[in-house]
């Protein structure tokens, strides 16, 4: 084989081999933006993969808890109409695995349209916001609510 | 429980999983081209051997589907193409060295492309059992105690006699019906299993308890003995076994895996301490560690003898340049042992400082991949188990291409999938199937994320 063709293909390889790296980072990179990307799971979308509790999802609020910092950064937990507890606790609603978290840390109760966030005699507190909760406190959307290390919000 | 918790839908990527592999077997099937074609040999054997090896990453694929459909999609094409470079690079080592043996009128050396495509074979293979009989890696928390005892007992298993062998002074293969096999190399994947077992149950004592001993704080016996118990095992077989790069390895996934454990910085501190107070007894001790250290210090003080591997892969580095020779173009195989812990040095000759960078970029993204799988997944058996797994490849790519490079003093160790040697395969494809497992866990949807927060409360760890 010729000496010219013989630097084509070495050349040609190298752009074969960076090709191949350079796919593998564009893949990487977009799986790292795809959360922002992807629309959060509805009803009507999952209707390929039936929902295992289409009882509370079918519920009418629209309302779920975003996880917006923390370990479960990302989660969605849906509301319906039934309390929520947050906590350590195997049997909490969200388990947080946290030092920070109280075994039943945090309790969330309807109250008409909005919700009361109620602080369940925690080490470390519940926090709405900047301040701390010790009555039963309307969480309204927009605010953040931290236990722990871990911050959520409301949105519809 | 209530409600379950709702994940965002991530597309899994399977396809382009499947695409990047199909793209890892060209690379492999490219570089074998241009081996022959610039060395002038034809074999049609080695056709066959590169079809096998593209049909089992497909099986592999194809199980990789069917039992952990949320998996990483970036690890397996990652490390198949590092893999399908290794190979291509000891075929291209084989036909020096036929070449050589008919310019000296000697025996025609046997190949050793078909034994590692046969390891390969086998390492998929291990892939795939461990891939779908561990189903969930936490189930791999119970044997804790077992991986531990299997570990040392792996380490050990070299040192007995007539199973075990010695080669260039180091005492770290068995023969086994044949076969010679290193058993170190699936140590260190029992090893971590012990580690992350039991540094999950033990983190939060380790990281608060302490007494207070002349103002210093010390974990508490109970916490901390298993622990340098097993360590001590571990290095003190291996300073009888003569295997420096072992040792480093196991020394620096301790570390590591007790800072992420506990989050305590110190542990860090006091692990740098320790080897540097280790590194120099070792120096003071063994002649074969000062020999390996005076050699990192000046090669060129003894150019042809102590010095003369690294010397020949620093000119095998100078000779590749930017570019490299090309494949089958450069003298690689005048660097003793090119094909197992010098292979980098090869590469580096016959792809230059560019695909250097791309390998070395392949290793990062196997370890960021990895690292990934650790922080996504949400339990801290499999946090701990899998950041352990990605520190042995990621540890052990730096102490050998490190060494290699003559960034640190050489320690023979194999480059993971680049490097010919079965266990070394072997255990690299099993660990890549545990992290496969984890990163599936941690990426699933929804129901079954509930599901598993479920399952491992019911089960009460932690």
């Amino acid at each position: 084989m010729s000496e010219l063709l013989l630097s084509i293909l070495r050349i040609g390889f190298l752009i074969a081999l960076w090709w191949f790296v350079l796919t593998v980072v564009s893949v990487l990179r977009r799986d790292l933006q795809a959360p922002r990307d992807a629309k959060p799971l509805t009803p009507a979308r999952s209707g390929k993969r039936p929902s295992p509790r289409p009882t509370l999802r079918a519920r009418k609020t629209s309302t779920q808890l975003v996880i917006v910092e923390g370990a479960l950064t990302g989660t969605a937990v849906p509301l319906g109409s039934s309390p929520i507890i947050i906590g350590r606790a195997p049997d909490a609603t969200i388990v947080l695995d946290d030092d920070f978290v109280s075994t039943h840390h945090a309790r969330l109760t309807p109250n008409g349209n909005h919700w009361m966030v109620e602080d369940l005699g925690s080490t470390n507190g519940t926090w709405i916001d900047r301040t701390r909760v010790t009555t039963p406190t309307v969480f309204r959307p927009g605010t953040q609510l931290r236990i722990g290390r871990t911050s959520m919000e409301l949105s519809s | 429980m209530s409600e379950t918790l709702n994940r965002y839908r991530v597309s899994t990527r399977r396809s382009a999983e499947l695409a990047l592999l199909v793209g890892a077997w060209l690379i492999g099937v490219f570089a074998w081209i241009l081996v022959d074609s610039a060395t002038g040999e034809t074999s049609l054997g080695g056709w066959t051997s590169l079809l096998s090896a593209g049909v089992l990453l497909l099986i592999t694929h194809g199980v990789v589907r069917w039992q952990a459909p949320y998996a990483d999609p970036l690890l397996l094409p990652s490390v198949a193409a590092l893999n399908m470079l290794g190979l291509a690079m000891i075929h291209r080592l084989d036909i020096a060295a036929a070449q050589r043996a008919i310019s000296n009128g000697s025996p025609m050396p046997t190949p050793d492309v078909y034994l590692q495509l046969t390891w390969m074979l086998v390492g998929l293979v291990a892939f795939m059992l461990v891939l779908s009989f561990v189903g969930d890696h936490r189930r791999l928390q119970r044997f804790t105690f077992t991986a531990g005892f299997a570990g040392i007992a792996l380490l050990f298993l070299p040192l007995l006699p007539f199973i075990g062998s010695e080669v260039n002074g180091a005492r770290l293969w068995i023969n086994f019906l044949g076969f010679t096999f290193q058993p170190g190399e699936l140590a260190k994947v029992a090893l971590t299993i012990f580690f992350a077992g039991f540094l999950v149950t033990r983190r939060h004592s380790l990281a608060l308890v302490h007494k207070k001993i002349l103002g210093v704080g010390v974990p508490r016996a109970k916490d901390v003995g298993p622990l340098l118990l097993v360590w001590f095992a571990a290095l003190l077989v291996l300073i009888l076994e003569r295997d420096l790069g072992t040792s480093l390895l196991l020394f620096g996934l301790f570390i590591v895996m007790l800072y992420v454990a506990t989050g305590r910085r110190s542990w860090v501190l006091i692990g740098g301490s320790l080897l540097t107070v280790g590194g120099g007894l070792a120096y003071q001790a063994f002649g074969h560690v000062r020999v390996r250290f005076d050699v990192w210090l000046d090669p060129f003080a003894d150019a042809n003898g102590s010095g003369f591997q690294i010397v020949q892969s620093l000119y095998g580095f100078a000779n590749g340049g930017i570019f490299g020779t090309g494949w089958g173009q450069g003298y690689p195989q005048l660097v003793p042992f090119a094909k197992t812990d010098f292979i980098t040095s090869a590469l580096g000759e016959e792809l230059g400082l560019m695909g250097m960078i791309a390998i070395l970029l392949l290793f990062a993204i196997v370890v960021e991949r990895g690292a990934r799988a650790a922080v996504a997944t949400r339990d801290p058996f499999g946090n701990l188990l899998a950041i352990g797994l990605t520190t042995v490849i990621g540890l052990q790519t730096f102490i050998v291409i490190g060494g290699v490079t003559r960034l640190v003093p050489l320690t023979g160790l194999t480059t993971p999938f680049l490097s010919y040697g079965g266990s070394s395969l072997v255990a690299n494809y099993i660990i890549i199937a545990l992290l496969i497992r984890i990163s599936n866990a941690a990426r699933a949807p929804e129901v079954t994320d509930a599901e598993l927060v479920l399952r491992q409360d019911g089960e009460g760890n932690d």
